[in-house]
């Protein structure tokens, strides 16, 4: 998805407040020290995506806007745009002349040429995805189009999107089809995050484990990217915190020698030396992923079978979520702003595409 | 030998070949992570070396613990400690007391001149054990045991790029401005990150360093020709 239209963009009128370009993540240079970085929500990412017609695979999802705390506000200077938000947070548009609409969440939206995309606080997770159809006209750094700011390595410079950015579209005009919505939402399930022990739960007492699987702790101030610090009781090890520094995983539970806990998030370094009680099963990343200050969270321990089982099943339930996907019936009769911008494109409504949801005018 | 397994959730496992830091130990995991990289098994998604062990990671969606740790024993038997030397790499570095600000109290620690001390260490060839902790950020040993000194008790919050640090029985030279807690004892002029190269990392795990004194005059004159993107990184490469 390169740059096939260097003139149309979603320039960025407010930054908000941590905004940046993710994908699946860098993977293929850990070796060299290059975190994997990627969306701390794949779930969500591949469901934006999903709803404005992207690929949103396992491996081969295109880039969104993971967006954290307070969204940015966006310009649209393209023909038109098909955007999709998932994700806890507002998004409304300002046309000029007309009061600001709120946007039904969760379903692709059209917008055209000088709208203004607003998008709120993020509240319930910690992120949200914006995504656009047909992707960004990004340069992916080493394969990918993911953001590690820490370093600033990623498209748009490695950082978050600043005053003035220009976000390029690959598309200079939304696609023509209905909009589409997801029925219900996904269910990123419910009680402890499931956990593999190790690599070196050896290196804990028998009390610390028990205590890592009993009891509720809770998410620190210190939370970001990087990896979330966890409040609770200190957990003991035996001899040392430290180890001969070896790989991290995201979901990582490593525990330096005051006991408490860091769960490794997206940007977590590619090596550590503290000792790792536990994994978070992958199927359960992207609800720790969403995780903020002040959540509370407990851990419960499976096997890596249990884990590998859940996963697939957690696979199948995404595919069901993104077939489910279904053109949308505009609320309160026709969509004239998709009408609009189809009739823009494509000159003539079609109703073979549009008949299920779009009345005859 | 005695290789263990040992679980990172449901996407990765470590191979671990025993405890010790030292080069034995990690020419093996060097072994088994060329004939890895060499020979993906399906699933593979890559593999990351450290001191002592290495880390598998995989697509548990394609493939399995099972599988791939089966593929993983079958690849040890078949990995070869004897692989290629890894390139080597000669890095100027001043070791001036302005680019270098702990060199003089490390030297007053260790009881030697400031002179001994960038004489010691511009006097080894290094072996890059591993990369992490920030990108292209190399872990290189060994340091002679006379420059031996624990990290620093308070570390610093900014670490200029480039700096040449020393901790333990390691040395490595900071390709980012960062926090770090190593000696600082001088600095290289040439950039260990810059995006514009074909590979933005200059070093790997298994490549061996030299470092070059140059005075302060040599220092900038590198410097100047980095700036002015006319340094070729190949000239850092040794036969």
């Amino acid at each position: 998805m390169m740059a096939a239209n260097p003139t149309a963009f979603l320039t960025v009128v407010r930054p908000g407040l941590f905004a940046t370009v993710q994908d699946l993540g860098r993977f293929g240079f850990q070796e060299l020290g290059m975190p994997v970085a990627g969306a701390l929500d794949p779930l969500a990412l591949r469901l934006a995506n999903a709803l404005v017609g992207n690929p949103a695979g396992n491996k081969d999802c295109a880039a969104a806007l993971e967006i954290a705390l307070l969204g940015p506000t966006l310009r649209v200077e393209a023909t038109s745009v098909r955007i999709a938000a998932v994700g806890p947070l507002a998004v409304a548009v300002e046309r000029e002349g007309q009061a600001l609409q709120p946007l039904e969440p969760h379903r692709s939206h059209t917008l055209v040429q000088g709208d203004i995309l607003r998008l709120g606080a993020v509240d319930g997770a910690s992120v949200a995805y914006l995504a656009a159809a047909g992707g960004f006209a990004l340069e992916p750094v080493m394969g990918s189009l993911s953001t590690y700011v820490r370093a600033g390595i990623g498209p748009l410079g490695g950082r978050p999107l600043g005053q003035g950015a220009r976000l390029p579209l690959a598309r200079d005009a939304a696609p023509s089809g209905p909009e589409t919505g997801l029925p219900q939402l996904p269910d990123y399930g419910s009680g402890p995050l499931r956990v593999v022990l190790g690599p070196q739960d050896d290196r804990f007492t028998e009390a610390a484990l028990a205590t890592f699987l009993s009891t509720a702790y809770r998410v620190g101030k210190q939370a970001d990217r990087m990896g979330l610090r966890l409040e609770g009781p200190a957990l003991m090890h035996r001899g040392s915190a430290d180890i001969p520094s070896d790989g991290l995983v995201t979901g990582a539970i490593q525990v330096p020698g005051n006991g408490q806990p860091i769960l490794l998030l997206n940007d977590h370094q590619t090596i550590g030396g503290y000792a790792k009680i536990a994994t978070v099963i992958s199927a359960d990343l992207p609800r720790a992923g969403r995780l903020r200050p002040g959540d509370s969270l407990s851990f419960q321990a499976v096997t890596v079978e249990e884990a590998e089982a859940i996963r697939r099943r957690q696979e199948q339930a995404i595919a069901g979520w993104i077939g489910a996907i279904r053109p949308v019936r505009p609320a309160g009769g026709i969509d004239l702003d998709a009408l609009y911008a189809e009739n823009l494109i494509s000159g003539t409504v079609d109703i073979v595409n549009g008949g299920s949801d779009l009345p005859l005018v | 030998m005695d290789v263990r397994f040992t679980s990172a959730g449901d996407t990765a496992f470590n191979v671990e070949f025993g405890e010790a830091v030292d080069r034995a130990t990690n020419a093996r995991v060097m072994a088994l992570h060329a004939r890895l990289k060499g020979a993906p098994p399906l699933g593979l998604v890559e593999t990351v070396p450290t001191f002592r062990s290495l880390l598998v990671v995989y697509d548990p969606l394609t493939s399995g613990r099972r599988e791939m740790q089966a593929a993983v024993e079958t690849a040890l038997a078949a990995a070869t400690a004897a692989t290629e030397p890894g390139r080597l790499w000669r890095l100027p570095v001043c070791y001036a007391p302005d680019l270098g600000p702990d060199l003089v109290e490390v030297a007053d620690a260790l009881g030697l001149t400031a002179e001994r001390v960038a004489a010691l260490h511009g006097s080894s060839e290094y072996f890059v054990y591993m990369l992490g902790f920030m990108p292209g950020f190399g872990y290189m040993g060994d340091l002679v045991p006379e420059l031996e000194r624990p990290r620093r008790t308070e570390p610093r919050l900014r670490v200029p790029a480039g700096s040449v640090a020393i901790a333990g029985r390691l040395t490595t030279v900071y390709p980012w401005e960062s926090p770090g807690g190593w000696h600082l004892i001088g600095r290289c002029p040439v950039p260990l990150y810059d995006a514009g190269r074909t590979d933005p990392i200059l070093l790997a795990a298994g490549d061996r360093v030299r470092f070059d004194p140059v005075d302060r005059a040599g220092f900038d004159t590198i410097a100047a020709a980095v700036d002015a993107s006319q340094f070729d990184p190949g000239r850092l490469r040794a036969a």
